[in-house]
C-alpha cells in the first residue's frame, strides 16, 4: 500500500520539529453551516489531520462533551451523506488529511462497499472505528484498502505485546494511542504508564504514533517529545466552542 | 464457525481497551467454569440460597379453561424474584474466583441490578449498579431494594434515560475499572463470551424442567414458551431442549401497544441486522443505523437488541419468535392471578399470553411456560389497568 496522507502529513509536521496537530471535530458541530467554516479554519490553522466525529446513539467509547456534541448532530439531521456530500463537494480544499471517526453500525447501514467508494471521492484517508477490534476487521479492513482508506488501528495502556504485533501487522497511516484507560474528556494529568507505554508502541509500529484522549494543552506535549508524533484532542476543542470560542482562537494556543 | 458466533450473530463489537477484560473473562471460563470445584460451588448455592431446584406446577384450572395443558417452571420462586439470580450468583462466584473485588453491572426494570446486589451482599463484594434515570424514577421499589442490599445506584441521563444507555455507561466504567471490577451484564447478549457465559448459568432452567417433566408425565412437552428481553430466561429454558426436534421451542417478544408503527421491544420480528453493545444481532433501529427507542408495559423486555443464540436460533429455524401486546399480556397476568393464585411477573405474562392466545391450534397440548419472575414489582404499573 502507498504511504498514506496521514502518514506524509505527520511526518511533515515531525520535520519542522513540531508534534502533529489532529483536532477532532463532531460533524454538524457547532451547527450544521458553521462546521464546514470551522473545518475550513481548522485547516488554514495548521493542522496537520482533521478527524471528523460520525454521530452515533450510542457512543460508548465517548466521555460526556463528545457524546453530547454526537446528539445533538442527530437531532440537526447530521447523517453519513451530510458529511461525504458536504466533503465531495469542497473537495481539494483541505490541505490536512481527513479522517472520519464513528461507530460500525451506521457504517454497515450505509453499506461498506458504498461508504469506502464515497470516502474515496470525498479525500477521506483514514477512518476510526471506536467499537471494532482488529479480530472482527479483516472484512471491513479490505473493503477500505481497497479505496485507499486506512482502518487506524488504536491501542493503549492495557495493550500487550501480542495485541500490540496484531496492529502493528494491519495498521496503516497512524497508530492511535488511547492515553487513558477511559472515555474522552480532558484530564490533567497524563498516566504515569503512558511514558513506558508509548515507548512500547514506538518500537512495534512503523507508522507514526499519536496520543489522544485526555489531551487539552500544548504544555501536556511537552514530556512527550520523540515519543508522540501527533496529538489528538476534541472534547477540550467542543468546550472551547461551547464557551463561545472559535477552532481558530483554539488552534493559537497550539503554534 | 467463528469464535463468539452464533450463525452469523454475536462476535466482539468493543473498543480495543475492553478486550483485554474480555480474554480475560474468556479465559477464566475455560480455566475455571466447567470445574467440579465450581460447579459443585454453583449448585451449592442455587440449592441453599436460590431454592432450587424450582417447582414445575401443572395449571389445572387455566388448562380445563382454554384446553391446553399449560405447565410452569417457576422461576418466579427463586430468591430474589427472577431468574436473574441464576446468572449473577454465578458470574459472582466467577468473579471472586478471578480474584475481583467489585461486580459491575446495569439494570432495566432493577430486577437485574437487585440479582446482583443480592450475589454482591453474599459474596463480600462491592456492587455498582447503572440505571436510565428514566427507569430509576419508575422502578422506584426495586432502587429501594438494592439499596438496603449496599449497591451503589448511579442513575444515567444520557440518550433515552433507560437499560441501553445504563448498557453504555456500564460500559464506560468498567473500561476504566476493569482490574479490580467483574462486569456482571446481565442477560445473554453482549460482546463474546457474555452470551455463552449467561446461558451456561441460566440452562440449569431447562435442564431441570426437562427431567421434571419427564418425570412428571413421562414424555417431553409440545412446546416450551419463554419471553424474551435480552434473552437470557429463554435460552436457559431452551437450551436443553435444543436437540429434541419434537419440541417447539417458542420465544416470545413484547410488541408494546400492538398498533402499528408503536414503539416495541420486538426486534426479532421487526428489527434489522446491526451491531450494537459489542455485537451483531436484531436491533430496533432507523436505516441509518441509529438505535431506536424501544418500549413494553414490561420493563424487563423494554430493549432494542436481542442475544446473538436467538438471532442465530431464528436463522436456522430451530426456535421461533412470536409477538404478544401489552394488552394480552395483561389479560395473562390477570387470569394466571385468578384462576391459578400466581401472580407472574408481567414480562413473563408474556410468554403465557402466547399459549392461552393461541389455545385454538394447541388442543390437547402439553405447554411449558417458562414463569420468569413474579410480579410483585408490577403492582405499581398494573394498578388501575386490571
Ligand atoms: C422477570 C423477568 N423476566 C424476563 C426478563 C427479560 O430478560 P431476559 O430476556 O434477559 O431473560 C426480565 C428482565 O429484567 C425480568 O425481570
Amino acid at each position: 500500500m502507498m504511504t498514506s496522507i496521514l502518514t506524509k502529513r505527520i511526518r511533515e509536521a515531525n520535520a519542522q520539529g513540531r508534534t502533529a496537530l489532529i483536532p477532532f471535530l463532531p460533524a454538524g458541530f457547532p451547527d450544521l453551516d458553521r462546521f464546514w467554516t470551522e473545518l475550513e479554519a481548522l485547516d488554514n490553522a495548521g493542522a496537520s489531520v482533521i478527524e471528523i466525529g460520525m454521530p452515533f446513539s450510542d457512543p460508548v467509547a465517548d466521555g460526556p462533551a463528545v457524546e453530547a456534541a454526537s446528539l445533538h448532530s442527530l437531532e440537526l439531521g447530521v447523517n453519513l451523506d451530510y458529511i461525504l456530500d458536504g466533503l465531495i463537494e469542497r473537495k481539494g480544499r483541505f490541505n490536512a488529511g481527513l479522517l472520519l471517526m464513528g461507530y460500525l453500525n451506521p457504517v454497515l447501514q450505509y453499506g461498506p462497499k458504498r461508504f469506502a467508494k464515497r470516502c474515496e471521492q470525498a479525500g477521506v484517508s483514514g477512518l476510526i472505528i471506536a467499537d471494532m477490534p482488529a479480530d472482527e476487521s479483516t472484512e471491513l479492513r479490505e473493503t477500505l484498502d481497497a479505496h485507499g482508506v486506512s482502518l487506524i488501528p488504536l491501542v493503549g495502556l492495557n495493550t500487550g505485546p501480542e495485541r500490540m504485533k496484531l496492529y502493528a501487522e494491519c495498521g496503516n497511516g497512524f497508530c492511535y494511542f488511547v492515553s487513558v484507560l477511559g472515555t474522552t474528556g480532558q484530564r490533567d494529568e497524563l498516566p504515569a504508564e503512558v511514558l513506558q507505554k508509548l515507548q512500547e508502541a514506538k518500537a512495534a509500529f512503523d507508522i507514526p504514533i499519536a496520543l489522544g484522549f485526555g489531551i487539552h494543552k500544548p504544555e501536556q506535549l511537552e514530556e512527550l517529545q520523540g515519543l508522540a508524533d501527533a496529538a489528538v484532542f476534541g472534547s477540550a476543542l467542543i468546550n472551547h466552542i461551547n464557551e463561545g470560542g472559535t477552532c481558530t482562537s483554539f488552534m493559537e494556543r497550539w503554534k | 464457525m467463528k469464535k463468539g458466533y452464533f450463525g452469523d450473530f454475536g462476535g466482539q463489537f468493543v473498543p480495543e481497551l475492553l478486550m483485554p477484560p474480555l480474554i480475560e473473562l474468556e479465559r477464566a471460563m475455560d480455566e475455571i467454569l466447567y470445574t467440579e470445584d465450581f460447579q459443585n460451588d454453583f449448585k451449592r448455592l442455587l440449592k441453599d440460597n436460590v431454592g432450587r431446584p424450582s417447582a414445575l406446577t401443572p395449571c389445572p384450572n387455566l388448562s380445563k379453561d382454554t384446553g391446553v395443558n399449560i405447565w410452569l417452571k417457576r422461576e418466579d420462586l427463586n430468591h430474589s424474584g427472577a431468574h436473574k439470580i441464576n446468572n449473577t450468583l454465578g458470574q459472582a462466584l466467577l468473579a471472586r474466583k478471578m480474584g475481583k473485588k467489585v461486580l459491575l453491572t446495569e439494570t432495566g426494570a432493577g430486577m437485574n441490578g437487585v440479582a446482583v446486589a443480592t450475589a454482591a451482599a453474599m459474596m463480600d463484594m462491592k456492587c455498582l449498579v447503572y440505571m436510565g434515570a428514566k427507569d430509576v424514577e419508575r422502578q422506584e421499589p426495586n432502587v429501594r431494594r438494592m439499596e438496603v442490599l449496599g449497591a451503589e445506584i448511579i442513575p444515567v441521563e444520557s440518550g433515552t434515560r433507560t437499560l441501553k444507555d445504563a448498557i453504555n455507561a456500564a460500559l464506560r466504567r468498567w473500561i476504566a475499572t476493569q482490574s479490580d471490577t467483574h462486569y456482571c451484564f446481565g442477560t445473554a447478549a453482549g460482546p463474546h463470551p457474555f452470551p455463552l457465559l449467561v446461558r451456561e448459568l441460566q440452562a440449569v432452567i431447562s435442564e431441570e424442567a426437562r427431567q421434571q417433566f419427564l418425570d412428571r408425565t413421562g414424555r417431553l412437552p409440545d412446546a416450551v414458551s419463554a419471553c424474551v428481553g435480552g434473552g437470557s430466561n429463554a435460552i436457559g429454558a431452551f437450551h436443553h431442549f435444543v436437540p429434541d426436534e419434537s419440541v417447539r421451542l417458542v420465544g416470545v417478544e413484547a410488541a408494546g401497544s400492538g398498533e402499528e408503527g408503536c414503539h416495541n421491544s420486538a426486534p426479532l420480528n421487526l428489527g434489522t441486522e446491526g451491531v450494537l453493545h459489542g455485537m451483531r444481532t436484531r436491533l430496533l433501529q432507523t436505516d441509518e443505523g441509529q438505535i431506536l427507542p424501544s418500549h413494553s408495559i414490561a420493563p424487563g423486555l423494554d430493549y432494542p437488541g436481542v442475544g446473538p443464540e436467538h438471532a442465530g436460533l431464528q436463522q436456522s429455524g430451530r426456535a421461533e419468535y412470536v409477538t404478544i401486546n401489552d394488552s394480552q399480556a395483561l389479560n395473562a397476568f390477570k387470569l394466571l392471578a385468578r384462576r391459578e393464585g400466581i401472580i407472574p411477573a408481567l414480562e413473563s405474562s408474556h410468554a403465557l399470553a402466547w399459549a392461552l392466545e393461541n389455545a385454538d391450534d394447541l388442543q390437547g397440548q402439553h405447554i411449558l411456560v417458562n414463569l420468569s419472575g413474579r410480579g410483585d414489582k408490577d403492582m405499581g404499573i398494573v394498578a388501575g389497568l386490571i
